[in-house]
């Protein structure tokens, strides 16, 4: 006699498109979720209220609820856990307004904690959240900031108004009128010391975090290591 | 007893979590100090003149006034300058001292929350190094972004909780040669305006009791480990952050509420990136027009990189679907310098913009069109190479 009733919005492997995933992937990257320590701190079970979903701007304009990603997780269903980490994670909008849950429970932070483990093992969810994303990752792990003074470049923000080709043709002369020494150019507009970007360096790489993102960018990957390698190489640092 | 077993065979499998009865946000002064005291971490102490502020959950909290470390944020430095200027303005203005430092990074959270291609214990040490780095210099930290504000605040709670991820983020630190440094506070520069808001009002030139202000609370600043965010029973009967509200309440402007102040600006950290359908969706069908409808600003404030982003750079496509949109964005250290009489072209920097501003300056009593004229005439000095930046000395601080 069955005594579960199947999730609704579980789909079946094939129409999912996971019909080769082994139920043994599942299990593993889903040990590694609930490996994480902050997970504890996350995850306190669920009411069913819907206060989550109601205060989610993602839930608004997507099939996504954070409701379902702490039912999951509660009740460790493997497979459903599985088709949201492919399917749901990369629509939050990690804003945390679900902390609002009476129950103390974080899904933002639940999902931070499977994204990572998507990045990591190089999900397709990954890849595809992250296909345009490379110059991005390569930005901060090589310069310490995601975004750059020199970036509202002409047409490169037709969706923000005709204000920004405003900027971006007067850029250098307009920095130039920024009263803060660290302003004053694109280049000291975010002026990281050399010192700074060497200690950054050996934290990408003390913590793995860099090897994090080689399956879902090699080619990145392979770029950032030569050049963190080479530049801590020419500081005399071993790693 | 037959009876009872299939009960406790159920219960046996059910499981179990553990959590506080009381989910107040924990006052984490004692566990600092405590690991202080054990020789695990240094806490860097609010020194000198500091202003006592009201917490969610009543914690006090201590605001140091001047000799701040300013952590800068990538987004106002990168596209929003007048943001971080009239924070420093402001700060001159007032006179108190301050650092401006290059030894530091972002807190790389926006692209942690956006791609995850980073890891708990790679944003630990981010955040204790940029710390350490404060520390060295004896300027207390000032976090001028929301995001990095909330995210230091949950690598705090993760590191005092969290004995293997500060051995772990410890011996990076080594390798650093960096000492393990926590702030007493972390301080967001919201909650600094906060706190020197009567100072800020009596230096005010302007009367802004005319001025419809609606204010959007960044998620990351009171959602994320809430218990530290400022709350005051004399803003919103402190049943909403009085970050922001208070000051423009302090100044005199006409404070108005709004039914979607708790969403989000729609930024979302990958979709403003990526997939900014979402962004201007949100940002236009949940905030900005619905302020306008139930509030009818002339500006809304906001105290985040992201949310001054999402909600000013939102507003120029859905004019082309006829939407009701329409209103300048700007954070509360651009208005509160204005009202205290900056530039708002040399400090406040509003050309950078996209929302239309002007309007809001010709209520507020500043003749925009003679103000860019002086602007001009400072870019024709620095074109003709007469000199060669606008310095504080030519704003007057």
């Amino acid at each position: 006699m069955r005594t579960v009733t199947e999730d609704p919005y579980m789909k079946v492997d094939r129409v999912a498109g996971h019909e080769n995933v082994e139920r043994a992937s599942k299990v593993a990257l889903m040990e590694e979720v609930f490996a994480d320590p902050r997970l504890p701190h996350y995850l306190y079970g669920c009411y069913e209220c819907g206060i989550c979903v109601a205060a989610c701007p993602s839930a608004r304009f997507y099939d996504f609820s954070p409701r379902r990603i702490a039912q999951a997780a509660a009740r460790r269903d493997i497979d459903l856990m599985f088709q949201q980490m492919e399917e749901d994670i990369w629509e939050c909008s990690q804003c945390f307004s679900c902390l609002r849950c009476p129950r103390g429970n974080n899904p933002g932070g639940i999902i931070t904690v499977m994204r990572e483990v998507a990045v990591k093992n190089g999900l397709h969810s990954a890849q595809e959240a992250l296909h345009g994303y490379s110059r991005i990752i390569f930005k901060i792990m090589s310069t310490g900031t995601q975004v750059s003074p020199d970036m509202l470049q002409p047409d490169a923000f037709p969706d923000w108004g005709p204000e920004v080709k405003d900027v971006s043709e007067n850029l250098d002369l307009w920095r130039r009128a920024l009263p803060p020494e660290t302003h004053h150019t694109t280049k000291t507009g975010w002026a990281v010391a050399d010192k700074t970007i060497v200690e950054l360096y050996l934290i990408w790489l003390e913590t793995g975090a860099l090897d994090m993102i080689k399956q879902v960018d090699e080619g990145i990957h392979m770029i950032l290591e030569e050049v963190m390698e080479e530049r801590l190489e020419d500081e005399g640092i071993e790693i | 007893m037959t009876q009872i077993e299939p009960v406790q065979l159920l219960l046996s499998k059910k499981e179990r979590f553990d959590r506080e009865p009381d989910r107040r946000s924990e006052d984490f002064h004692e566990l600092l100090f405590d690991l202080e005291s054990r020789g695990e971490l240094v806490v860097q102490r609010v020194q000198g003149d500091y202003v006592t502020v009201p917490t969610k959950y009543g914690t006090p909290k201590k605001i140091q006034k001047g000799h701040l470390w300013h952590h800068k944020s990538c987004g106002q430095c990168g596209h929003i300058p007048g943001y971080s200027t009239s924070i420093f303005w402001i700060m001159r203005k007032l006179g108190y001292d301050y650092d401006d430092p290059r030894d530091q990074t972002s807190c790389t959270a926006w692209n942690y929350y956006a791609s995850a291609t980073s890891n708990q214990a790679a944003q630990a040490a981010v955040a204790l190094r940029n710390f350490a780095a404060a520390y060295e210099t004896g300027y207390f930290p000032l976090i001028h972004c929301g995001t990095s504000y909330g995210h230091y605040k949950e690598v705090r709670s993760e590191l005092l909780h969290q004995p293997e991820l500060r051995n772990q983020v410890r011996k990076v630190m080594e390798k650093l040669g960096k000492p393990m440094v926590l702030p007493e506070e972390i301080v967001h520069y919201s909650e600094w305006l906060y706190a020197m808001r009567d100072e800020i009002a009596a230096t005010q030139v302007l009367d802004l009791k005319d001025i419809a202000v609606t204010v959007h609370p960044a998620c990351h600043y009171y959602k994320l480990v809430e218990g530290d965010a400022i709350y005051d029973p004399d803003v919103y009967h402190g049943q909403r952050t009085a970050a922001v509200s208070g000051l423009v309440q302090t100044l005199g402007a006409d404070l108005r509420s709004y039914s979607t102040f708790f969403d989000c600006c729609g930024f979302g950290f990958r979709h403003i990136l990526v997939q900014r359908d979402f962004t201007r969706s949100f940002a236009t069908l949940r905030k900005i027009e619905v302020m306008k409808e139930e509030a009818n600003p002339d500006v809304v404030l906001t105290h985040d990189t992201g949310c001054v982003t999402a909600l000013d750079k939102s507003q120029f496509s859905p004019q082309a679907h006829g939407r009701d949109v329409g209103v300048p964005v700007m954070s509360e250290a651009q208005f509160a310098a204005l009202a205290m009489g900056a530039h708002p072209y040399k400090v406040c920097q509003l050309h950078w913009h996209s929302t239309n501003y002007k309007p809001l300056l010709e209520k507020m009593g500043i003749d925009w069109k003679a103000a860019w004229a002086e602007f001009e005439d400072e870019l024709q000095h620095l074109k003709s190479g007469d000199k060669e930046f606008l310095t504080w000395e030519d704003v007057g601080v």
